[in-house]
């Protein structure tokens, strides 16, 4: 079955899908941290970008891998819900920093229940049952 | 009794005879169209003619059907409960079909239930008028379904039917006492009634099953056959066991000792109730039961004899009681209770005629005394405190009332030659020429017992009727048909009945001294009485015996055993001898109540302050004025117990059930929402931070599997 494959589809050595998983996992790695320790909103979603991209490189070189091309067709399909994503994403950025006149995500805190949660008032207790 | 075989003539079937369901019909009917009435705010008497006519109608056809009697017929009407499995043999069917069961004592009993019914009725018409439009249609519907239930019980061919209507009465009686159901008291007794009577029908379901689990049957004529085939020489347990499950049907619903102490607070209900369901008719029917069903008394050998003693107890009990009430109805519902104590002790001895008769009797004047109280009460707006209404029989328009009252009051107390004396002779001359020791022992307490009835009948008569005038009239207006219209022109002047009432008080007396002709035939023609050959055709023929006849012969026992009396009934014929004593003892009775409570009222209060002042026997008035105490020990034995174990369970049911179990469920969110709430921060780097961790942790697992696949 892999003989009428073009020489491209040929499985690549160990070294090479580890090097790629690797590289991967360190963009996945950045975007992550990126996004727990900053507050600007931009800054966050650009870190959502960079996970997403470790993703596609993950996915990329295991379709190269494994000599299936849905790993491709999947990362394609990524990058054009991403691009638009992104237009909303920005948008959503630009209404929430009219809001609040600030980019910091610290603004937004409304849906905390915990002692954050200064918005909304304690919910009352359930009446006793008779 | 030492006979193991019964005789009882086998009854034919009789389809041509489907007319007689009509007589159970008719209330029935009646019952509808007074509902009707009620649902449509009928503003006329219309309910009151409507029962009036149909009772008429079912008496009517009784009267037909007892010309037309010549034997014991089974009258099916429809298939009503029918079963059978397996081969549908004997113990493999319950068949209970609506099916009428005709003999003598049937009739005997539905004439004077239908009778009386009628009559009273017709006096409830104009006793009820004030509620005209208001209680009117309901009061009638309860009468009305009550005369269908009794009619049911009575005439049903077999022992469910009986049950049927044992309960219809029951019902009815319900409703009738709790008619004025805005009085809290009303309430109660009819609570009461209905609750004491739950343990009397307990014993006699219990009884039915018994029968079915012995004889497969629960058709009279069925269970006649098997006990002329021998039924009583099978003496098992559960054999014997029937007549005292049966006994404590019949003690609920007549009122007898453990179970009598609804009846009194039953006069709560309006008096045309009292006279004929709690006085007349529906509290036979427990003297009916042990009728009907006496064969089966006589599986064991201390069942009559248990029936007997309780009579003869009951009877004094509630004489003694009914010595120091005030209310002029509870003392003839004391009256009650100690005559239908005469009615089991005639049974207990072995006289169902005795019984029967004194049934027969007793309908008659009991209801005449109850509804003279009534007549009293309707006119003296709820007056019934015999202290504070004297002289009646000086007050125009009374005279009648007071006259039929004191015949009431003479055939209660069983004066020589009224109807009641025979009757009750036959009762204490079976009893005290029986051979067996206790029985005569019973004989000479009841005697006791008529004197006590004699002087307690008298002292309302005496109390009420005669003396000066004076009278107080009762707070209720309630009963009074001039309340809504003038309320100042009865508070001050008694009304007197008319016709209506009037003219059921004079038929009744002649009612009452007709029911004594039976025995006047007998005693001056020597022809056989009308009762006792009634009884003597009947499943109840073992005690029908003829203890008239025979003289000196038939009692052979009296010089052996004795009361103080002895010597009077000896050397002369025991029959001689108790008409003396007990006319003795009833006019001794009358004496001792004209002495206290006509010719010096004022002696009676010093001889009750007397007594009272010693120690000894001070507290007897007090004790007999409180009925013995009998409802406050059960009020301490049953109530109180059952009160508390059901505070001890509410609590349980508030705080275990409701408030750990129920509650507990509900709060279990809450307080799962309460550990996990600190994760929801609102700080959005706190939810990445979850995030990530679960994508760690699935990460580890991950790799933990991975690994562990590889070694």
């Amino acid at each position: 079955m892999t003989g009428s494959l073009p020489a491209a589809f040929t499985p690549a050595s160990p070294p090479e899908i580890s090097i790629a998983m690797l590289v991967s996992a360190v963009l996945f790695g950045l975007g992550l941290v990126g996004f727990l320790s900053r507050r600007n909103m931009i800054i966050m979603f650009l870190c959502t970008e960079l996970m997403f991209q470790g993703a596609a490189l993950a996915m990329v070189a295991a379709a190269r891998d494994l000599m299936d091309t849905s790993g491709q067709v999947f990362v394609i399909f990524i990058l054009t819900v991403a691009a638009a994503e992104a237009a909303l994403a920005l948008g959503l950025v630009v209404l929430l920093y009219r809001c609040r006149e600030t980019l910091s995500a610290d603004a937004w805190s409304d849906l905390g229940e915990g002692p954050r949660g200064v918005h909304d008032p304690e919910p009352p207790d359930q009446p006793e049952q008779g | 009794m030492t006979t193991l075989l019964a005789s009882i003539p086998r009854a034919m079937n009789a389809p041509e005879l489907s007319w007689l369901g009509v007589v159970i019909l008719l209330p029935l009917a009646a019952s509808v169209v007074c509902a009707l009435c009620g649902a449509l705010k009928c503003r006329t008497k219309l309910p009151a003619f409507v029962t009036i006519v149909a009772l008429g109608a079912s008496f009517a056809l009784v009267l037909k059907a007892y010309f037309e009697y010549t034997g014991p017929v089974e009258v099916p009407i429809f298939e009503w409960i029918n079963f059978h499995w397996g081969s549908g043999g004997k113990f493999q069917s319950f068949v209970a079909d609506c099916a009428l069961y005709i003999d003598s004592l049937t009739l005997f009993w539905m004439l004077f239930v239908t009778g009386l019914g009628t009559v009273i009725t017709i006096y409830a018409s104009e006793y009820m008028e004030a509620d005209t439009g208001a209680g009117y249609s309901r009061f009638f519907f309860g009468i009305s379904i009550f005369l269908f239930s009794m009619s049911a019980l009575v005439m049903g061919d077999n022992l469910v039917m009986l049950y049927l209507g044992w309960e219809g009465v029951g019902l009815a009686s319900y409703l009738l006492v709790g008619y004025d159901y805005h009085r809290p008291s009303a309430v109660a007794a009819a609570k009461k009634a209905f609750i004491v009577n739950r343990i009397g029908d307990l014993g006699l379901a219990l009884g039915i099953f018994m029968l079915w689990t012995n004889y497969g049957t629960v058709r009279y004529d069925e269970l006649f056959a098997a006990m002329n085939a021998g039924g009583r020489s099978e003496i098992d347990w559960d054999i014997s066991v029937i007549p005292f499950l049966l006994m404590l049907g019949a003690f609920g619903k007549s009122a007898q000792f453990p179970l009598f102490v609804w009846l009194p607070d039953a006069m709560e209900g309006p008096t045309p109730v009292s006279a004929l369901i709690h006085a007349a008719t529906m509290v036979t029917a427990g003297v009916y039961l042990i009728a009907r069903m006496f064969p089966f008394f006589e599986l064991h050998q201390d069942a009559l004899a248990t029936v007997a003693w309780i009579g003869t107890g009951t009877a004094l009990l509630a004489a003694t009681i009914g010595m120091m009430q005030y209310d002029i109805k509870r003392v003839f519902a004391y009256s009650t209770i100690s005559q239908l104590g005469y009615m089991f002790m005639g049974l207990g001895v072995g006289t169902t005629f005795g019984a029967c008769y004194h049934t027969f009797t007793h309908a008659f004047f009991k209801a005449l005394l109850f509804l003279t109280a009534g007549a009293v009460m309707h006119g003296f707006a709820g007056q019934l405190d015999l202290r504070k209404i004297s002289g009646l029989r000086h007050i125009p328009g009374w005279r009648l009332v007071s006259w039929t009252m004191f015949v009431g009051c003479l055939w209660l107390a069983a004066v020589p030659f009224t109807a009641a004396f025979y009757s009750k002779d036959a009762i204490l001359l079976t009893a005290l020429s029986s051979d067996r020791w206790d029985f005569v022992l019973l004989g000479w307490v009841g005697l006791f017992t008529a004197a006590l009835t004699a002087y307690y009948t008298f002292r309302v008569w005496f109390r009420v009727c005669a003396g000066p005038v004076k009278y107080e009239m009762g707070s209720d207006g309630g009963h009074d048909s001039h309340a809504a219209g003038d309320p100042h022109a009865h508070a001050a002047h008694p009304h007197a009945p008319r016709w209506c009432i009037k003219g059921v008080l004079l038929f009744l007396t002649i009612g009452a001294i007709a029911s004594g002709i039976p025995s006047y035939r007998q005693v001056l023609t020597h022809a056989p009485n009308w009762v006792q050959e009634m009884i003597a055709l009947s499943s109840a023929a073992d005690g029908a015996g003829l203890p008239h006849d025979g003289g000196s012969a038939s009692v052979p026992m009296l010089g052996e055993t004795g009361g103080p009396h002895h010597a009077t009934v000896l050397g002369m014929d025991a029959h001689t001898g108790l008409a003396i004593v007990g006319s003795c003892a009833s006019i001794g009775g009358i004496l001792v109540a004209f002495y206290f409570h006509l010719r010096s009222r004022r002696s009676a209060d010093s001889l009750a302050a007397w007594l009272r002042s010693r120690r000894l026997v001070g507290w007897i008035p007090d004790a007999m004025e409180h009925k013995w105490y009998v409802d406050e020990i059960y009020h301490g034995m049953f109530r109180m117990p059952m009160w508390i174990g059901a505070q001890i369970l509410s609590l349980g049911d508030k705080h275990f059930l409701d408030g750990a179990i129920v509650d507990g469920i509900g709060r279990l969110p809450i307080v799962v929402g309460k550990l996990f709430r600190p994760l929801y921060s609102g700080v959005l780097q706190g939810y990445a931070v979850t995030m990530a961790g679960g994508v760690g942790l699935i990460l580890a697992w991950v790799m933990w599997v991975w690994m562990r696949g590889f070694n």
